[in-house]
């Protein structure tokens, strides 16, 4: 299976270029990888003014079970959302921290 | 984060019909409703092409607010009779296969009342196990459990006898097929210290227990997930052996005169009535759509066709979530108006900073048009996406969509409210997936405003454009051809699709063809259409009914053995699979799905031919097509079809134009394929295209097609001056003139 070598940072700037793709072979690995997350561990975007504002929030376990806010992290820009979940994932699938 | 919800009686209407609008509000005590008629749902700030326009309506004003109860759970509910109160000795048995017996206490088959204690209950209780309860009428209860939790997904027959002489209980569960695995099978039995009240005034509801909601509406709780087949009542305690012999026995009451009811799922099927085969016709009925026709504990394997051996059949189905009607009380009622003009309309909800919009279509009254041209709306695939959870509860839907999830308000409702049930792409929380999908609930994507753009929403992007270019149109709906044929499409000169009438029934289907063939004329301007068979019934009306056989995207998978659909006998699954693609309908079927980019189309040879001559004017030799749009940026993509003579595309069909540029995630769908391969996306795979199609019928008829879901997006660009606007308003010009088309060579 593929894995993300954390030292490859120019995948980030890479994204951050064109966070809404199509993106390069080796980025594509990388975005299907961070998609691939357990769903209890992803952490997803929330549309919670229409076209306005976005908030991540935490995917609940079970159907009917409440989303979980990110109160200090809403978005007036959907690609700048994806940008903090792009990293957030990234961070959780290789355990460093993107700059 | 939703403070209003609602949901009308009927989706299609006409003048003189009356609309029934349910409300309901979370918070706000007053609301507003307003009448609307619906010109283009897409908000898009950037686009600026949103339209709606209020007209007035006798039900417009305020009105107060209210919380509507939704009780989802599929059941079966039979009405109190004195030969169940008055049982002494009993027993009561069914065949069981529990599909989550580790959620927690479920009822089986009870005619309990909780409020006295008085009746009986058989459940899995808490730890899994068949259990069977009794009540002394005044809050005494005995409880008698096997004790060991029913295996997952196997059949067991579960009885339980109370012999009044010995004052015993006894309960039991007998595992079905132990030669490969260890056997739940277990028995026990308890002393009974009291006389057993057994004068419940509820009914006897099976796969659940029974409740009484807020306001005395009468309904079920504790719901049981999995099959039941055989539920049998008898006036005598019969022990283990003889109990065994009658459940396996098709006629009891011939074998044991003490039988008071033998419940009989095989018949009937199709309808809501529950049938008691026995010798007191004690007869009830399904609540919530549970699944019938569906494999009994008795299925043999040699027939695949319920039809063909009902007596393996006799299991139901049923889930927590299953949901038919949520059944709220009507907020106001609208009665529509002679000379309201056919088209799509909401009524518009709204309390503090929400809205809702109830959409409804506006037909011509049966037997008249108002217009040369009708818009079909797509209701079936309406419905059958109805309340889609797909996209944020399947691990690959991320990949599958290519984003990153995203919830809209109107999903995080859906996820926060599981009891507005599920879409024909969703799977039960038992894990089977989901055949029927309702419209007599709210719907939190069937209207103006949502997102992600899709069905009804984007259809409006042909509509808007309609009305923009100043196309006269009626609006009709799936519902109405289904109910009414050829004699509903030749009120008109020509039918245009939505982007995406992907949910056939056998009489839409037949219909559609006998109109074209007869001179009818359609543009098809969508993709991904006329590709599964569905079923509706006049026994439940207002929902479709899927099976999701052998092949296609199916989301999910189908039950082995159960790809006869219930409610009309029907083999379910892709048109394609019956023998009729449907490149045999309008040219062009389904070859890929991908959502990040969309291609455009180049003019082919053919598209100079002069039969094409009327649909290219204005458009340049050379003039690439539908490069711009509002699905991922062009007019071919999200889902495509192509040409494939083999499967019936007309040899005289001309190919006028195919696209290009799509993406390595657009990918070539299952049908298509006998095998995956490394060359299955549009970056390298030459069979993902989308084909731009027109032929004539012998009749005068013709059909054009783009065979793109993402056409209609590119409509709006520029102002609706663009060359995907041009080529559709020449074809629908051309296609409500009556002169016939020639068949060439003709
Ligand atoms: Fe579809």
């Amino acid at each position: 299976m593929y894995e993300i070598d954390p030292s490859r940072t120019d995948l980030i700037e890479e994204f951050d270029q064109n966070p809404g793709g199509p993106h390069s072979p080796e980025l594509a690995l990388v975005v299907n990888r961070l998609r691939l997350m357990p769903m209890e561990e992803r952490i997803i975007i929330v549309c919670t003014k229409r076209h306005v504002e976005w908030t991540l929030a935490k995917m609940p376990k079970v159907r009917g079970a409440k989303l979980e806010y990110y109160d200090d992290l809403v978005f007036d820009d959907y690609y700048a959302a994806t940008k903090k979940v792009f990293r957030i994932r990234w961070q959780a699938v290789t355990g460093v921290a993107p700059a | 984060m939703k403070k209003i919800i609602g949901y009308g009686s009927a989706w299609t209407v006409m003048p003189g019909d009356t609309l029934n609008v349910m409300v309901s509000t979370y918070g706000p005590d007053r609301f507003r409703a307003n009448l609307v008629r619906v010109i283009c749902g897409n908000d898009d700030p950037d686009l600026d092409i949103y339209r709606e326009e209020e007209i007035a309506a006798p039900f417009a004003g305020e009105y107060p607010g209210r919380d509507q109860l939704t009780v989802a759970g599929s059941y079966v509910t039979i009405p109190s009779s004195p030969l169940m109160t008055g049982l002494g000795s009993f027993t009561v048995q069914a065949w069981v296969f529990p599909t989550t017996p580790e959620k927690g206490a479920q009822g089986l088959i009870a005619n309990w009342d909780d409020a006295t204690a008085s009746g009986f209950a058989l459940t899995i209780d808490d730890s899994g196990a068949a259990a069977m309860r009794l009540g002394d009428g005044s809050g005494g209860t005995v409880e008698v459990t096997t004790g060991k939790s029913l295996a997952k997904r196997r059949w067991h027959l579960v009885s339980a006898a109370y012999d009044a002489a010995a004052a015993a209980l006894t309960v039991s569960q007998d595992f079905i097929g132990p030669q490969f695995e260890a056997s739940t099978s277990a028995s026990a039995t308890g002393a009974v210290g009291f006389t057993p009240a057994m004068g419940s005034a509820q009914p006897l509801i099976m796969a659940a227990m029974p409740a009484t909601h807020p306001a005395g509406r009468p309904g079920a709780s504790h719901f049981f997930n999995g099959k039941l087949d055989r539920p049998r009542l008898v006036g005598s305690a019969l022990n283990l052996a003889d109990s065994a012999a009658l459940g396996w026995d098709a006629l009891p009451h011939e074998r044991d005169t003490s039988v008071v009811a033998a419940w009989d799922f095989s018949r009937d099927i199709g309808g809501a009535t529950v049938i008691d085969a026995g010798p007191n016709g004690l007869h009830g009925r399904v609540v919530n759509l549970p699944s019938r026709a569906v494999k009994g504990f008795n299925w043999s394997g040699t027939e695949q066709n319920w039809r063909h051996a009902p007596q393996e059949y006799g299991a139901i189905h049923f889930h927590d979530d299953d949901l038919y009607d949520a059944e709220w009380d009507t907020d106001f009622s609208y009665e529509i108006p002679a000379d309201l003009r056919s088209g799509v309309y909401a009524v518009r909800l709204r309390a503090d900073d929400d809205e809702w919009y109830v959409t409804f279509f506006v037909r011509p009254p049966r037997g008249t048009a108002t217009a040369k041209l009708a818009f079909l709306a797509s209701t079936a695939t309406y419905m059958a996406y109805s309340n889609i959870q797909w996209t944020w509860q399947e691990h690959f839907g991320e990949v599958a969509e290519c984003y990153w999830t995203t919830m809209e308000p109107g999903e995080v409702f859906l996820q926060e409210h599981a009891e507005y049930g599920l879409s024909t792409y969703d799977t039960h929380s038992d894990g089977s997936g989901v055949r029927y999908a309702s419209r007599l609930r709210p719907v939190s994507q069937m209207g103006p405003k949502t997102a992600p753009v899709w069905n009804i929403n984007a259809d409006t992007h042909i509509l808007g454009w309609l009305e923009e270019r100043g196309i006269e149109y009626d609006v009709i709906t799936d519902e109405d051809l289904h109910n009414e044929g050829v004699a509903l499409l030749e009120q008109y000169s020509a039918v245009v699709t939505g982007a995406h009438p992907e949910y056939y029934t056998t009489p839409m289907w037949d219909g559609l063809r006998t109109y074209l063939a007869r001179g009818g004329r359609m543009a098809y301007l969508g993709g991904n259409g006329f590709i599964w068979r569905c079923a509706m019934s006049d026994a439940m009306p207002g929902v479709i009914e899927l099976r999701r056989a052998e092949d296609g995207i199916r989301y999910r998978d189908e039950e082995p053995g159960e790809y006869y659909m219930e409610f009309n006998g029907e083999y379910g699954g892709l048109w394609r699979r019956l023998g009729m693609a449907p490149q045999a309908l309008c040219g062009v079927g389904t070859v890929a799905v991908g959502f990040d980019v969309s291609g455009y189309y180049i003019r082919k040879e053919a598209s100079f031919d002069a039969r094409a001559g009327f649909i290219f004017e204005g458009i340049g030799d050379d003039e690439v097509i539908g490069n711009f749009g509002f699905f991922a940026g062009g007019a071919s993509g999200t889902e495509i079809d192509a040409a494939d003579p083999m499967l019936g595309t007309p040899p005289h069909t001309l190919i006028l134009a195919t696209s290009e540029g799509h993406s390595a995630n657009t990918m070539i769908v299952p049908d298509e394929i006998g095998l995956n391969h490394s060359a299955m996306g549009g970056d390298q795979n030459p069979d993902v295209r989308a084909d731009m199609t027109f032929f004539e019928t012998p009749g005068g008829g013709a059909v054009f097609s783009v065979g793109s879901i993402a056409w209609p997006g590119s409509l709006p660009h520029n102002g609706y001056d663009n060359n995907v606007s041009r080529v559709s308003e020449n074809v629908l010009r051309r296609f409500v003139d009556d002169a016939p088309f020639a068949m060439p060579d003709g």
